[in-house]
């Protein structure tokens, strides 16, 4: 594990593979997917269904292990203990899923601070910070609310929120507007756009081109291979 | 992530689930009210068992001839030995357990004890109208008695009976006492017997001499010293070397015991009967436990996904464990105190309604509390493992 911040690679990915066995069937997601991502880039992957896209997502994200390949998150391996992966986790990427992924037994603020918790923060620093967090998403009002008694656009909202609270490297979001209609989904988009003007590095997927189209930077995947990688429409 | 923080995660579950919860500590709080009111009715018992014993004088020594009828204890043998340092007073009893009693209109059976007047300082016996049996009534052979109260009643209708004439095995009587009243106990009533003088005694039962002798020592202290003087002379006098026990003097020809051993004997009694009980009722203490098990892993399956989530957002393999037994010994040590309080309500029925003595010792409540958390910390380490184990992109995705 050795720091290397020179290049501010914060993604570096070497011959990525990943193998799915099925009982006796064994299906290859991605096959020798080698990516590297700058700190502060907006990059979308894009690809039609099952190309691949979460696959590579979860393994960015320290959800998953890749089955060969090496994988440098921020100057660190990443094949190491699933305690140092947690903590990877925790610290340097923020999530943002489909179906938001809250815990839907907690309020709003006990969602955005579980995070910190899990860091360490005492119960009373956790909560100013959170606070803090959905107030910059403008949830301020919903503060006790549970996320069933949100639209779809205030529980993603809710969800950045919690990706943000830790102040991580990267924010991931998997397909994040596609369970909402276009008015919820175009503020989610400009919430990206506005944190990654602040200087966050954000990975989307999705299958749309016309919401790709906001990234600065377009990464095509079909059947587990990367076919193109446009910054700004122009290959790099 | 702190310890408070997790319990609080941990406890807000089993509150979200008031009903599970509730179901899933049934099996403890049943497990631990068992266990409680059976310690409790042990505890209770042997204090009543003891409180009689006491009742019958800490200082109060048994001797019983058991072989060598031919070697028998004279009237200077008991007063040689009441000059042992330590010996106050000894009276020699002959008794039955069955006589035939009549008065004129109704007949009936008891207890015969036969004695001499110390008998009654020694057992102490009191009247509550007439006298006791005199010296006189002794050295004369004189056929009266002292009756029980209950006998009393049982013969005569009341209790104001001295002066009274009976027949015992068939021989007049007069009634010269009527004995307080003990109350009953566990070993049967005490107020059912008549009290004879020795003499008298000899003659109606054919006996040649008293077998069984009660010897009151000085003080409490000095049982031991009055019970090494007792074996010392009984064993020149069966010409017999012993080397006895403290409290108890055992052999072929005669036994020595004291209070103190008769109580040890009567609490060990009970003290292995209420472990024995207890241990019965542990068992569903166990079934309790498992019924945690299976419940927390249905729970585990049931929240595959928030589990995911929580380890998409950097909780570690330790923190969902802990969140889970937490869960679990909670509700354990929950369930364990609700069954101390179903335990002591029961007791007071027991009690009040059935007039069973239960003591439920004060430290239960701890133990109770901390069994019952051991047995779900216990019974929750495989689905807390479980639940700590899963990956948490499968956790995730499952729906
Ligand atoms: N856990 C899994 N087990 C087996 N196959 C999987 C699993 N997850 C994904 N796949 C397969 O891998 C391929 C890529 O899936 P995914 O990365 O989810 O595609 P995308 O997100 O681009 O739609 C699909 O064909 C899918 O069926
Ligand atoms: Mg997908």
């Amino acid at each position: 594990m050795t720091e290397d911040r020179s290049g501010r690679e914060i993604i570096k990915m070497n011959g990525i593979e990943k193998v799915y066995k099925t009982g006796e069937v064994s299906f290859k997601a991605l096959s020798s997917v080698d990516l590297i991502i700058q700190k502060g880039e907006y990059v979308a992957i894009i690809g039609p269904s099952g190309a691949g896209k979460s696959t590579l997502m979860n393994i960015i994200g320290c959800l998953d292990k890749p089955t060969k390949g090496e994988y440098i998150l921020d100057g660190m391996d990443t094949n190491c203990s699933d305690n140092l992966l947690a903590e990877i986790r925790n610290k340097k990427i923020g999530f943002i899923f489909q179906n938001y992924n809250l815990l839907p037994k907690s309020n709003i603020l006990e969602n955005v601070e579980l995070p910190l918790l899990y860091l360490g923060y005492t119960q009373k620093r956790a909560r100013k910070r959170a606070e803090h967090a959905i107030e910059k998403v403008g949830l301020k009002s919903h503060i006790k609310h549970r996320p069933c008694e949100l639209s779809g656009g205030q529980m993603q909202r809710v969800a950045i929120a919690r990706a943000l609270v830790t102040g991580p490297q990267i924010i991931l979001a998997d397909e994040p507007t596609g369970a909402l209609d276009s008015k919820a989904g175009e503020e989610v988009l400009e919430m990206l756009s506005d944190l990654n003007n602040e200087g966050n590095t954000i990975i989307m997927i999705t299958h749309d081109s016309k919401i790709a189209s906001r990234a600065k930077r377009m990464i095509t995947i079909m059947d587990g291979m990367i076919k193109s990688d446009l910054s700004n429409g122009v290959k790099s | 992530m702190k310890i408070s923080q997790l319990i609080k995660i941990a406890l807000s579950s089993v509150w979200n689930n008031k009903m599970r919860s509730f179901l899933t500590m049934l099996g403890i709080i049943i497990g631990i009210s068992s266990v409680t009111i059976l310690v409790g009715m042990g505890e209770g018992t042997q204090k009543q068992i003891s409180d009689q014993i006491e009742n019958l004088g800490t200082n109060l020594i048994t001797v019983s001839i058991t072989g060598n009828r031919t070697t028998t204890i004279t009237d200077e043998d008991l007063n040689e030995l009441k000059a042992k340092p330590g010996i106050k007073e000894i009276a020699p009893e002959i008794s039955t357990g069955n006589v035939n009693i009549k008065s004129k209109s109704k007949s009936s059976t008891t207890t015969l004890e036969a004695s001499t007047p110390e008998y009654a300082e020694i057992r102490k016996l009191a009247v509550q109208s007439g006298r006791f049996i005199k010296r006189m009534d002794v050295d004369n052979r004189f056929n009266v008695l002292v009756i029980g109260p209950e006998t009393a009643q049982n013969i005569f209708g009341n209790t104001n009976v001295v002066g009274n004439t009976m027949y015992v095995n068939g021989i007049e009587f007069t009634v010269v006492g009527v004995l307080k009243s003990e109350g009953t106990s566990t070993t049967g009533s005490s107020d059912d017997r008549i009290i004879i003088p020795l003499s008298t005694g000899e003659r109606l039962m054919k006996t040649a001499k008293a077998q069984t002798f009660y010897v009151e020592a000085e003080s409490k202290d000095k049982v031991d010293e009055a019970m090494s003087y007792l074996e010392l002379f009984l064993n020149k006098k069966f010409k017999i070397r012993n080397s006895g026990s403290d409290s108890t003097v055992t052999n072929s020809y005669y036994r020595v015991m004291s209070q103190t051993s008769i109580l040890d004997t009567a609490n060990s009694t009970t003290k292995s009967m209420t472990s024995m009980l207890a241990g019965i009722a542990a068992i569903s203490l166990i079934v309790g436990g498992i019924g945690i098990m299976n419940i927390m892993l249905v729970s585990v399956a049931e929240r595959t996904r928030e589990i995911g989530i929580r380890k998409a957002i950097g909780a570690k393999k330790r923190n969902i464990l802990m969140q889970f037994l937490i869960e679990s010994a909670g509700i354990s040590g929950f369930g364990g105190i609700m069954g101390v309080l179903l335990g002591y309500i029961g007791a007071y029925f027991g009690e009040h309604v059935f007039g069973t003595a239960i003591i439920i010792p004060s430290n239960i409540v701890i133990e109770a509390f901390v069994f019952s958390m051991v047995v779900g910390i216990i019974f929750g380490i495989y689905p807390a493992n479980k639940a700590s184990n899963l990956n948490p992109i499968d956790a995730l995705r499952f729906e």
